[in-house]
């Protein structure tokens, strides 16, 4: 059977580092970055990218619409 | 599954699934991260592309957090002076009926200031979307106490928390309104969550399809979050609000067309 594999891309200078998305990801992919953007925010990161199923609940939370979301069967 | 799809595999436009809307401009919102402000915007500028009517809406920004909408949603706006917009959506509307008119003000702007123009223009049925986003604050200008504030709850002009027996109760304008024949379709809804996002950017499309229809006034109340305001992390402040705003502020429709 088709899986599906999704991987997402942040706008790291855009990020405002509020951590939304970490908290609506179902699969733990995305945790916030130890190191900083431009305006001095943490931003998010996928550190589990392997999880990562496409589903875009983590681009549809995000205040600021910095989350790129892509999928495909593999 | 092969493990080793590398991202760069995945990401190609065939792949694409979400991105944000190219009604959204590429201006850094003025709001504090995790405001639910950009996301109500967000699930606007989407349902306006889907709806491919983009030179064909008209916005009213309100006085507030939102009075520099324009900066963010690559649209028609005019910023009304504080509580107006719905009297001068109504304007609009009236002398340009073809084109799709709504209003964005939050609970400071919508429900004190400006509750004789969203109530009459409500009653008068004028054929436009209302976005009233309840922040149970004033979050411009420095967390002061608004008509929505919940009992009890502390905000820089009721530092020991709102006493009804002086202050009044919380004004729960989408129940007002919903009683009022000019309504059309009248609902809360929120955007803390996926689900919740997903279900409000439904309501918008809604009340943008009855528009088209000259059906009445459309009333989406978004109950929302202001973490500075509220002095919480974005993450406490949704919590908090599904909490303590949504027993008082329950989701749902208010009122929904027999059409449906
Ligand atoms: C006529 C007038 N009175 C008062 C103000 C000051 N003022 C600016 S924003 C605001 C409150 C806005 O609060 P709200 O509508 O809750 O919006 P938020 O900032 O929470 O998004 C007030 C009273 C004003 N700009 N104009
Ligand atoms: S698309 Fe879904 S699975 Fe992937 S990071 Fe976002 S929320 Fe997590
Ligand atoms: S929800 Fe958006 S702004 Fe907030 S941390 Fe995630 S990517 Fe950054
Ligand atoms: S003050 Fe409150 S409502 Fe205004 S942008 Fe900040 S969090 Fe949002």
């Amino acid at each position: 059977m088709a899986k599906v594999k999704g991987s997402i891309v942040v706008d790291i200078e855009k990020c405002k580092g509020c951590e939304l998305c970490v908290y609506a990801c179902p699969t733990q992919v995305i945790a916030m970055s130890p190191d900083v953007n431009v305006k001095g925010y943490h931003y998010a990161e996928d550190v589990n990218p392997d999880a990562c199923t496409g589903c875009t609940n983590c681009a549809v939370v995000c205040p600021d619409g910095v989350i790129t979301v892509y999928r495909m069967k593999v | 599954m092969s493990d080793n799809i590398t991202k760069g595999k995945m990401i190609k436009p065939e792949n694409l699934v979400y991105t944000k809307s190219r009604v959204m401009t590429d201006n850094v919102t003025s709001y504090c991260p995790g405001c639910g402000h950009g996301t109500a915007h967000r699930i606007i500028a989407e349902v306006i592309e889907e709806m491919d009517i983009q030179s064909e809406i008209i916005g009213v920004a309100p006085v507030g957090c939102s009075v520099l909408m324009y900066d963010f949603l690559d649209l028609d706006i005019q910023q009304a002076a504080h509580g107006r917009a719905p009297a001068v959506a109504t304007a609009i509307k009236r002398l340009m009926p073809e084109k799709f008119v709504f209003t964005y003000q939050d609970d400071g702007d919508l429900a004190a200031i400006g509750t004789a123009e969203t109530i009459h223009a409500c009653n008068r049925g004028e054929n436009i979307m209302i976005v009233f986003i309840n922040n149970g604050i004033y979050g411009m200008t420095g967390g002061q106490m608004a008509p929505t504030t919940l009992e009890g709850m502390k905000s820089s002009t009721s530092p020991y928390g709102r006493d009804v027996a002086t202050m009044g109760n919380p004004l729960k304008m989408t129940d007002i309104v919903a009683t009022l024949p000019g309504t059309y379709y009248v609902t809360r809804q929120s955007v803390q969550k996926p689900a919740n996002v997903r279900k409000t950017k439904k309501a918008i499309r809604k009340a943008l399809e009855y528009q088209k229809l000259n059906r009445g006034t459309c009333f989406i109340e978004i109950v929302s979050n202001c973490p500075s305001g509220w002095k919480m992390t974005p993450v406490e402040s949704n919590k908090w609000m599904e909490d303590t705003m949504f027993p008082y502020y329950p989701l749902g429709d208010f009122k929904v067309p027999e059409e449906d």
